[in-house]
């Protein structure tokens, strides 16, 4: 799998690129900064982009910036951004470019080698990597006129889940139940919603992702 | 929601009928000043023979306290408050007391006042007692004719021409001429004899100058001992947080360096250990950055922050902002703070289910308005989240004022001076 690197610490950069290397992936080019983000990924058309959302010269949210305008020069570009912070702000402005393929992860999920390279690989596959951080922000929002105050506590993990972008058969392994349980959960979610269900996992995640953000 | 503010007046704190009698009290008070004017100045050259050191002790606080009742007064008349400029003696001790008082400007100012309204604001306030008990005077003339014994009140205007019962109606058009002078002058009469007290009792410019450097360096005072709390918060945060926490994270390492030939499946288990040390000392990193910098303040700003923050709370807030560009760093993060304390408020105590934030830059200053529809009764108290606001603010002379009745809702206004010239254009927040 070909990735691009976007990360200004040479530690942090040369641990990334050891990192994904270790697990065949190829890195074909590693910027430090953001001018050269955007022409590079143009220019190599990655399967995934992993990109710091703080990068010079104005080491605000440079990185952030360049994905966003990436992504509308090649619409679909699978671009996972790194952070020290989670920001729900960044989050949604990331998942407004529409077409799934974008994740957001804190920087510590990389020490946890298997979640992360999990993550990367459903970025590239088209899908979504939220950040356990951000779901668990929105779900604690004040939800008692919310039809999510429905929701059972199992439901409400589930669909934490679910935003964080895992399949069915994830989020059963993560609980320890059967994918036909958590199935039978994710109707339910959706009729208390009023979602229609979908075979997509990436479209079920926007929707409930833009559900949760567009209050 | 749109809060508009009423542009200031100047109001006479006092009912127009009052008007008279408090010019009749303060015409008599001006001849009342010239005994003080005379103690005073008989005092001060008998300092030269001691005996004037007792006098002035006694008659200098009792000055004071007469022109602080006129400037209490003259506030009230005038609509603006008379600051007290009198300087503070800069150690304790009689004698130092005396020699600041003596060469203290405001004290000369005091006793000139005495003099200049006992004549000028002596005449100006009898003029406009006189119109109007005049005016009333001639409007009751013929009931006086009729009710008091003949050749009393027969001889009116000073004895122009003799009146009886029946054509001492003639009076009344008088008074009520008079009358209407006094309508339309009386107020007019007060307020010059208040502001020729106000020029001489207010604070002269470098008062004025000395008053502010004394307001400065109170604020500068608390805003050090604030930054020195603030920076020793942050050590004990570091020192007990992360720097423990990465000790004993090198600790393990080591740990499992040296067992990893040995026993491999306990370094593992080490290694585990030593990775979830470093996510908590990155977690608490994290939360310690968070409070001395918001990340997102840096990079979006103002706006962006508090519309992050506004998506982090578990409650709506509507957030309304309207900014030519970014204040400078230092306000906006007073700015921000002062927000997200009024927010966390809100939160804490006030069980509120919505929140409102606007912010708009008029007039120089920058106004932040923080609402919340909780159950309100929020004060301002010594060591209490707002009196941190309140002080927050003041080291940059903004203020703070609260609206919270009991039941609610809760309006927190905050204004920060912030000119024009010092907003930077946002740089674009497209992805350009």
């Amino acid at each position: 799998m070909r990735v691009v690197i976007a990360e200004d610490h040479a530690l942090l950069r040369d641990g990334l690129i050891r990192l994904l290397e270790a697990h065949d992936f190829e890195v074909l080019e590693a910027v430090d900064n953001g001018p050269r983000l955007v022409p590079a990924l143009v220019e190599h058309r990655p399967d995934v982009a992993v990109v710091d959302v703080r990068l010079p010269p104005t080491f605000t949210d440079e990185g952030l910036k360049a994905a966003i305008e990436a992504r509308r020069k090649v619409p679909g570009l699978p671009v996972l951004v790194l952070s020290q912070y989670v920001e729900q702000l960044y989050a949604r402005e990331l998942l407004t470019g529409g077409g799934g393929a974008v994740g957001y992860l804190l920087k510590d999920r990389v020490s946890n080698v298997a979640d992360f390279l999990d993550s990367v690989r459903r970025v590239a596959a088209g899908g979504t990597a939220m950040d356990p951080d951000v779901i668990s922000q929105l779900l604690a929002r004040n939800t008692r006129d919310e039809p999510i105050g429905r929701l059972t506590p199992r439901e409400s993990e589930v669909l934490g889940l679910m935003a964080e972008g895992r399949s069915n058969a994830a989020i059963a392994g993560a609980l320890f139940v059967t994918e036909k349980a958590v199935s039978k959960h994710t109707n339910n979610i959706f009729a208390k919603l009023d979602l229609p269900p979908s075979e997509d996992d990436n479209r079920r995640v926007m929707a409930v992702l833009s559900y949760l953000s567009s209050r | 929601m749109t809060i508009t503010q009423q542009a200031p007046r100047e109001p006479m704190a006092f009912p127009r009928a009052a008007q008279p009698f408090i010019a009749l009290g303060l015409a008599v008070l001006a001849e009342v000043g010239i005994a003080f004017f005379v103690l005073n100045v008989v005092a001060v050259p008998l300092i030269a023979v001691w005996v004037g050191i007792p006098l002035l002790l006694v008659f200098v606080p009792c000055t004071r306290w007469f022109a602080n009742c006129h400037r209490t007064l003259y506030a009230g008349i005038t609509g603006t408050v008379i600051p007290r400029p009198y300087k503070k003696p800069p150690m304790p001790g009689l004698l130092m007391w005396l020699r600041t008082t003596l060469t203290d400007p405001a004290t000369w100012r005091d006793i000139a006042w005495l003099l200049v309204n006992a004549v000028v604001g002596f005449v100006l306030n009898l003029l406009s007692a006189v119109l109007f008990l005049g005016s009333v005077f001639y409007l009751i003339y013929p009931f006086l004719v009729w009710v008091t014994p003949d050749g009393v009140f027969t001889q009116p205007l000073g004895g122009l021409f003799t009146v009886n019962v029946a054509t001492s109606f003639v009076m009344i058009p008088v008074g009520l001429l008079v009358f209407l002078i006094w309508l339309g002058s009386g107020e007019r009469l007060l307020k010059a004899a208040a502001y020729v007290g106000k020029s001489l009792l207010g604070p002269t410019e470098n008062a004025q100058l000395a008053i502010r450097v004394r307001e400065l360096s109170d604020s500068r005072a608390e805003t050090v001992d604030t930054q020195a709390a603030e920076l020793r918060r942050i050590e004990r945060d570091l020192h007990d947080g992360a720097q423990a926490r990465l000790a004993a994270l090198s600790m393990s390492l080591g740990m499992a360096e040296e067992m990893v030939a040995r026993d491999p499946a306990k370094a593992a288990a080490l290694l585990t250990e030593a990775r979830e040390s470093a996510g908590t000392a990155l977690s608490e990193l994290r939360d310690l950055v968070r409070g001395i910098h918001p990340p997102v303040l840096a990079d979006r700003g103002l706006d962006g922050a508090v519309r992050a923050l506004a998506l982090s709370l578990p409650f709506k807030v509507d957030v309304t902002i309207d900014l030519p560009g970014r204040p400078p760093a230092p306000v906006e993060s007073a700015a921000y703070f002062a927000i997200a304390e009024a927010l966390a408020n809100a939160l804490k105590h006030a069980a509120a289910t919505t929140a409102w934030v606007q912010i708009s830059h008029e007039q120089e200053r920058l106004h932040l308005l923080v609402g919340d529809d909780g159950v309100g009764g929020a004060t301002v108290r010594p060591g209490g989240g707002l009196y941190g606001i309140e002080r927050r603010l003041a080291a940059f002379d903004g203020t703070l004022t609260v609206a919270s009745p009991t039941g609610g809702p809760t309006t927190v206004i905050m204004e920060l001076p912030c000119e024009s010239s010092s907003l930077k254009i946002t740089p674009s927040s497209g992805t350009a």
